[in-house]
């Protein structure tokens, strides 16, 4: 009965999502407090719902009734526990019913949270948010559901793609689906602002901290997807600007632009209608992404046709669109600046620019994903944008975001004197260009690699100096240095929150620039007893073995590797092969360091087990990325903390 | 105040600088995707494409010792042969679909940089071990994407 019961549960869901959304909105126009209070037991009562549709889904998972579709496509017996939990939302039928469930879940929090604080905004808000839910569950009902029965029942499933059979599998989708529908809570009170006109700061400081656990959520998704990409593809990278992951970076570009332009208004009065057309146009990218990554259509414009789904999301972004902008142009005149730009060099152009950067970028990341699919839908004729496009276009903007990131928060609001600029740049400037100049005094001529290091330090003394400063001062007035330091960041937890992220994306800049400019590889076959050699490692193949594990068989290499040092370590590089699969995956072996990653994978290797042939690399600086995610995480629970303003 | 226009000409050359950018970096690292018989039709040396075809069965040639790897692609009218210097992804065999990128040489074979075995999300594993020809096209129209 799972398919049934499953299938009633989402159709209650819709009816009752949709029934919350119009109460919500009735109740705020009309301002009767018991359509509102209604709409609020329909919002907990979707959630208990999705809770239930998501839970049975694993139940059927766990149970392998392969009566369910979607289970039989996703499992077989032989699948290990935990996947057969991450296989719930594995494929796109699961993915939209944990999107659907965390909609539902941010829409709780909401409640829980904004009832009494935000009276106005946040019936809006709930309407637009059950809104969403509706139109998930739409899609369950209809064009994707996860609950649709198999007859007849298969006697075994079949399977879970092995490339997903991976811890990081587990965690990846949960983050970023985090990060994609957390957007859609600043969204829904960004509609709440528009419709009721207004336009101020209320939305803003309501929704700072869901922006930023979205915003937080969403760079957790990438890197962890990154770190995925890195240690199962097995071919040395975490990022190739594949639509799929260029569908996730669009947002977190527009959202981060978000998370800066805000700050202007709230000082400045500036910018109302760049903020909302910002944040409508962040959660349009959530979709957008959905869409791009769930209709098929990055195989082939054709193969929108082939479901309904694509269709589906493109009908509900136009929905969306037309509906924000007609109620932009409503408020059109409430939405004029009330401040205005002094100086060009001021705090406020500064952050300007560092919009228009990173709006330039998503805008270089959109046209590079959708040309091939308008090449292919209107003239017929399919390309492929590769890599060496979003890097020549989006290091140089990158590079440049990454100075005013040094600039931004210490330059002066409004224009800036010459001491201001004097006091707060002249150290990190000429730290900077001493920098640059040791590095081409060293050998390093890529000037990517130059600049990205000189740019680092520039922006890491910034921050240091002013937390220096400020430091001195507190000791001035006679605290000690520790609780000089601790008071300082838990008073301004916003500030160095901020400063502490993007300290985060300075270590992983340096990642980026070091694996990208300085990691080697080689790839050579190697009979038993001989070595190959790379960046100061030998690696000796000394033979081979097969292992029969829990659902798949293993044929491994044993490789010792040394260096100068005889026998440092043993590295033994693997391929899978997997029952249901015809062809074998890599399983590469690594070894992380600060400083360099060894890392192995088997190729080819001859069935006595005489010869191998194998791809080594020894990658610089890669682990540095993963540091700087759990810097932005400090960072990030910093600038979350509730404020601890002094009392007045 | 006339700040206005000095603000529109600061954002107008961004704008186009930007827009130079995009438009160089596409003219330039854009990859045409061509069929063996397109190929075979106008064979023009020295420009990248990505070439998709199925690997003709009884091609494959593939020396461990000197990583050279040598196949014939073909989509049913035409058969292009394709050289690669290294290791054959794992999703790579003798009639299965495959997208490689390159350049025609002209010595008469297509010189692949590049053989791409992407992953999918959505896993669709065979029923009883065989794929049909049919399917296979299919994906190899989907561009190896």
């Amino acid at each position: 009965v799972t398919p049934e019961l499953g299938e009633g549960i989402l159709i209650v869901a819709l009816a009752l999502a949709l029934y919350g959304s119009v109460a919500a909105g009735t109740g705020a126009r009309t301002g009767r407090s018991t359509l509102i209070e209604s709409a609020q037991h329909a919002a907990v009562g979707v959630f208990v719902l999705m809770t239930a549709a998501i839970v049975l889904l694993a139940y059927a998972f766990l149970t392998f009734d392969f009566s369910v579709r979607y289970v039989a496509s996703n499992t077989t017996l032989a699948t290990p526990f935990w996947y057969r939990i991450t296989a719930v939302w594995g494929a796109l039928e699961g993915s939209i019913i944990l999107w659907a469930w965390m909609l539902s879940l941010y829409t709780l929090l909401v409640i829980l949270r904004h009832r009494e604080n935000a009276r106005d905004l946040y019936p809006w808000a709930m309407s637009a948010m059950l809104g969403v839910i509706a139109f998930f569950a739409l899609v369950m009902t209809v064009s994707a559901p996860p609950f649709q029965r198999l007859s007849p029942v298969p006697l075994d499933g079949r399977g879970l793609n092995p490339l997903l059979q991976d811890t990081g599998m587990i965690t990846h989708p949960i983050a970023l689906y985090l990060g994609f529908t957390g957007f859609t809570v600043p969204f829904a009170f960004a509609m709440g602002a528009l419709a009721t006109g207004r336009v101020g700061d209320a939305w803003i400081t309501t929704t700072r901290r869901w922006t930023i656990v979205a915003w937080y959520f969403l760079s957790l998704g990438l890197l962890i997807g990154g770190w995925w990409s890195y240690h199962v593809l097995g071919w040395g990278g975490y990022w190739a600007w594949d639509p799929v992951e260029n569908a996730a970076f669009m947002p977190w570009l527009t959202g981060t632009a978000l998370l800066h332009s805000v700050m202007i208004q709230e000082r400045r009065r500036m910018l109302k209608l760049w903020n909302l057309t910002l944040v409508i146009l962040t959660f349009l990218l959530t979709l957008f992404g959905t869409f791009l990554t769930r209709s098929g259509v990055i195989a082939s414009v054709h193969a929108f046709t082939q479901g309904t789904i694509g269709a589906f999301f493109l009908g509900f972004l136009s929905l969306v669109a037309l509906t924000a902008l007609t109620l932009l142009a409503v408020r059109w005149d409430v939405l004029r600046s009330e401040g205005t730009l002094d100086s060009v060099i001021s705090r406020e152009s500064v952050f300007l620019l560092n919009n228009v950067m990173l709006v330039a970028a998503a805008f270089t990341v959109f046209f590079g994903t959708v040309f091939p699919l308008l090449s292919e839908a209107v003239r017929g004729v399919k390309v492929s944008v590769g890599a060496p496009f979003f890097n020549q276009v989006n290091i140089p903007l990158f590079l440049s975001l990454i100075f005013l990131m040094g600039v931004g928060p210490l330059i002066a609001w409004r224009r800036a004197s010459v001491d201001n600029l004097r006091r707060n740049f002249l150290w990190p400037v000429t730290l900077g260009v001493v920098m640059a100049l040791v590095c081409f005094v060293l050998g390093v001529r890529s000037s990517f690699a130059v600049l990205s290091l000189a740019l680092t330090l520039f922006v890491a003394s910034t921050v240091a100096l002013d937390f220096f400063r400020a430091t001195r001062a507190r000791l001035r007035m006679g605290e000690t240095l520790f609780p000089a330091m601790g008071g300082l960041l838990l008073r301004h937890n916003r500030r160095y929150g901020g400063f502490l992220v993007h300290l985060g994306i300075l270590v992983i800049t340096v990642g980026v620039m070091g694996s990208h400019a300085w990691s080697v590889q080689t790839e050579t076959t190697l009979k038993r007893g001989e070595s190959a050699h790379l960046g100061g490692y030998q690696f000796r193949f000394d033979g081979l073995s097969g292992r029969q594990e829990a659902n798949f068989f293993r044929v491994s290499g044993t490789f010792t590797v040394s260096n100068g040092k005889p026998n440092l370590l043993v590295m033994t590089p693997a391929k899978k092969f997997y029952p249901q699969d015809q062809a074998p995956i890599a399983y590469v072996d690594y070894r992380l360091g600060l400083k360099e990653d060894l890392y192995m994978v088997l190729g080819d290797f001859a069935r006595d087990g005489s010869q191998a042939t194998i791809k080594v690399q020894v990658n610089r600086l890669v682990s540095w990325i993963w540091i700087g995610g759990l810097v932005v995480t400090l960072g990030t629970v910093l600038a979350v903390l509730p404020d601890r303003k002094a009392p007045r | 105040m006339n700040r206005k226009p000095k603000l529109m000409i600061g954002g107008g050359v961004i704008a186009a600088a930007l827009a130079y950018m995009i438009y160089a970096g596409v003219t330039q690292s854009v990859v045409y995707f061509i069929t063996p018989s397109e190929l075979q039709a106008a064979p023009v040396t020295g420009k990248a494409y990505r070439l998709g075809g199925m690997v003709v069965k009884g091609s494959l040639q593939w020396q461990p010792r000197t990583l050279d790897l040598a196949f014939a692609l073909s989509d049913g009218k035409a058969s292009i042969p394709v050289r690669h210097h290294g290791t054959p992804p794992d999703l790579f065999g003798e009639e299965r679909g495959a997208v490689v990128e390159g350049m025609w040489t002209s010595d008469g074979y297509f010189k692949a940089t590049q053989i791409l075995a992407k992953h999918s999300e959505e896993y669709k594993a065979p029923h009883d071990g065989d794929v049909s020809k049919k399917d296979l096209m299919k994906t190899l129209k989907g561009g190896g994407q």
